[in-house]
């Protein structure tokens, strides 16, 4: 994610390169910037006043508020377990670790609302394991865990590939505890990519609906997160409040990102 | 980097800049033009979920087997019905709609694509009628027979949650009505609903979805529609319904668009026939032509009421469901802040 100043390497020349830029804002200004600021204009259009009342309401804080702190732990464990998990992926030899390792992208490949479904079975009233969490907030972190997996995995595993093993092996030699070798050397080097896929998905987290709808419980102030308080609004013909509420989400995304680009900037700083 | 090496990137590069565009333009031009020709032999229907069976496995055949409704065809569009309402404001095509609340033929009339005159007819504008029932699990193991039983038992009761839902609204006017019918004043009604409400551990987002938990095993009893309660019990689901002296009677709105081709107004003046109805009947739906109520199936409740007892969806849209000023949003408020924790 860490964008650098052009250096060397194939350039294009003058006039494919005019091109090039012109077809690449003509595209992501027509997939990503016009719905951005359309509905950035939406949540503006009744005014700043209107845009304030809307995000305040009790029923939106509490939705806002339980997305946020749901995704935050959520990320915590992904930067963790994800970590982990692309460690044992990379340095590990165990048989089916090509199977593991393809079964990380499932959770993409799957509709949201199977997974939901799925989720509701393993986790429902007639649970076989025997464990009741749908309709709790436990249920929003178990299913948003599930359809954030690879982000973090996918963003560290390719780090570890290319991680020179030669500084391991001279800090080692220079006394270095295991310890200190992957919270020196190791840590620092895996800190772009875990941060990568922190804020991406932190980001996925704050928009979940498909996977929630199902198992959250929905139930106003308690277990209804800010996708389905968006899709109340929606339904209620408050086509304002539900661009402010998705205005809100995208500031707490942006932020996420500010602060990830912080942090691999102190990555940065660190590898010289 | 070597002259001619150059030279091949930058044709290559070229014939990329190229194809991208071509495939780009073509993306655009493909998806802008709708191969919606308007010929006279087509229903373009576009209705809420639930009766899909109804019109594809029953009224949509019946029809083609009728004079008027030979050879016609029919593009089908099912969905939630305030999102297919919402569509066809927004330009999806439609020639005869099909929703659950009266409210989204309203948004369709004031969007200029739904005659003002849609409800002067025999039938008001309203093709089928259901009422709200109590699902239980097989038996009726609780005994229940009204929505004050499930405030007196303290049952979990399943019911979607009222903001993304429209068609659980009539849920949250049944027990409110009810409530009303036993002498209680507007206050204590609306206190009636903030128990139920607070006795509900999950509030899916459809009606489809509270049907689905409950079967999944949430709740003692679901709220539904009579006509989701025998759906699910043709499709094997183990369930037992019961239909509360006191309930709303559910009606569900259809219309023909202002441009919709002759095609449309037959099959609707089809849904309406005798022949039309009795099928509705075999999918579950009360007909509306209730000299064609089969009481031994559908018994009437001994105190039924209907919405315009309350002024009418538009009244009852914003006294009960404004998002911020309706009283079930107060309730779900007072509700999260006597629990939040």
């Amino acid at each position: 994610m860490a964008v650098s100043r052009p250096r060397a390497g194939l350039r294009l020349p003058g006039a494919e390169a005019a091109m090039t830029k012109g077809l690449v804002v003509t595209y992501l200004s027509l997939i990503v910037l016009i719905p951005l600021a359309a509905i950035a204009a939406k949540a503006f259009s009744a005014g700043p006043a209107e845009f304030w009342d809307t995000i305040t309401q009790p029923q939106a804080i509490a939705a806002l508020k339980l997305t946020a702190i749901c995704s935050l732990i959520v990320v915590l464990i992904n930067a963790v377990m994800g970590t982990l998990i692309a460690w044992v992926l990379v340095r590990d030899d165990f048989p089916g670790k090509a199977i593991v390792n393809s079964v990380i992208d499932l959770p993409f490949a799957l509709p949201t609302i199977v997974a939901s479904l799925t989720l509701l079975t393993l986790y429902g009233n007639d649970s076989f394991l025997g464990i009741h969490a749908a309709y709790t907030r436990f249920a929003v972190i178990i299913a948003l865990l599930f359809v954030t997996l690879p982000f973090v995995v996918r963003a560290v595993q390719p780090l570890l590939l290319s991680l020179d093993r030669d500084m391991e092996s001279a800090a080692e030699s220079l006394g270095a505890g295991k310890v200190r070798i992957f919270t020196r050397i190791i840590l620092p080097n895996l800190l772009p990519g875990i941060a990568a896929g922190v804020a991406l998905a932190f980001a996925r987290a704050l928009g979940e609906f498909g996977a929630l709808v199902l198992i959250s419980g929905n139930v106003p102030y308690k277990t209804e997160v800010a996708s389905v308080f968006i899709r109340g609004q929606i339904e209620s013909d408050q086509v304002v409040g539900a661009a402010a509420v998705s205005v809100v989400l995208l500031v707490f995304s942006m932020c996420m990102l500010a602060f990830v680009n912080l942090i691999q900037k102190w990555g940065l700083r660190h590898d010289r | 980097m070597s002259l001619s090496s150059s030279r091949n990137t930058r044709r290559t590069v070229q014939g990329l800049l190229i194809l991208a565009l071509v495939a780009f333009g073509a993306i655009v031009a493909g998806c802008g033009s709708d191969a919606s020709g308007e010929s006279g032999g087509k229903v373009q229907l576009v209705a809420y979920s639930t009766p899909q069976t109804a019109y594809e496995e029953g009224l949509e055949p019946a029809f083609n087997q009728t004079t008027e409704g030979e050879d016609i065809d029919f593009s089908n569009s099912f969905g939630a019905s305030g999102d297919q309402s919402r569509a066809v404001e927004a330009g999806q095509p439609a020639g005869y709609v099909n929703f659950a609340l009266e409210t989204d033929v309203t948004r369709l009339v004031d969007a200029g694509l739904v005659s003002k005159d849609w409800q002067k007819n025999r039938y008001k504008g309203i093709v089928t009628n259901s009422v709200v029932s109590i699902v239980t699990r097989p038996g009726n193991p609780e005994g229940v027979k009204s929505f004050q039983d499930i405030i007196d038992k303290g049952l979990d009761v399943v019911t979607p949650n009222p903001f993304t839902s429209g068609g659980a609204r009539w849920n949250i006017m049944a027990i409110y009505g009810a409530a009303i019918h036993e002498g209680k004043t507007p206050d204590q009604a609306l206190e009636s609903v903030k128990q139920i409400l607070s006795q509900a551990p999950v509030q899916p987002a459809s009606a489809r979805d509270a049907l689905q938990a409950f079967i999944g095993g949430a709740g003692d009893v679901l709220i539904s529609y009579e006509n989701e309660a025998i759906a699910a019990q043709n499709a094997g689901e183990d369930v037992d319904y019961v239909i509360p002296d006191s309930t709303i009677l559910i009606e569900q709105p259809a219309a023909v668009t202002v441009d919709a081709p002759k095609s449309a107004t037959d099959f609707l003046d089809f849904l309406w026939s005798d022949a039309g109805q009795k099928i509705w009947a075999e999918q579950g739906y009360r007909p509306v032509n209730k000299s064609l109520v089969d009481p031994s199936v559908y018994p009437t409740p001994k105190d039924e009421f209907t919405i315009a007892e309350f002024g009418g969806w538009d009244k009852v849209a914003d006294e009960f469901f404004d998002d911020q000023t309706g009283s079930v949003a107060e309730i779900e408020k007072e509700l999260g802040v006597s629990t939040e924790g």
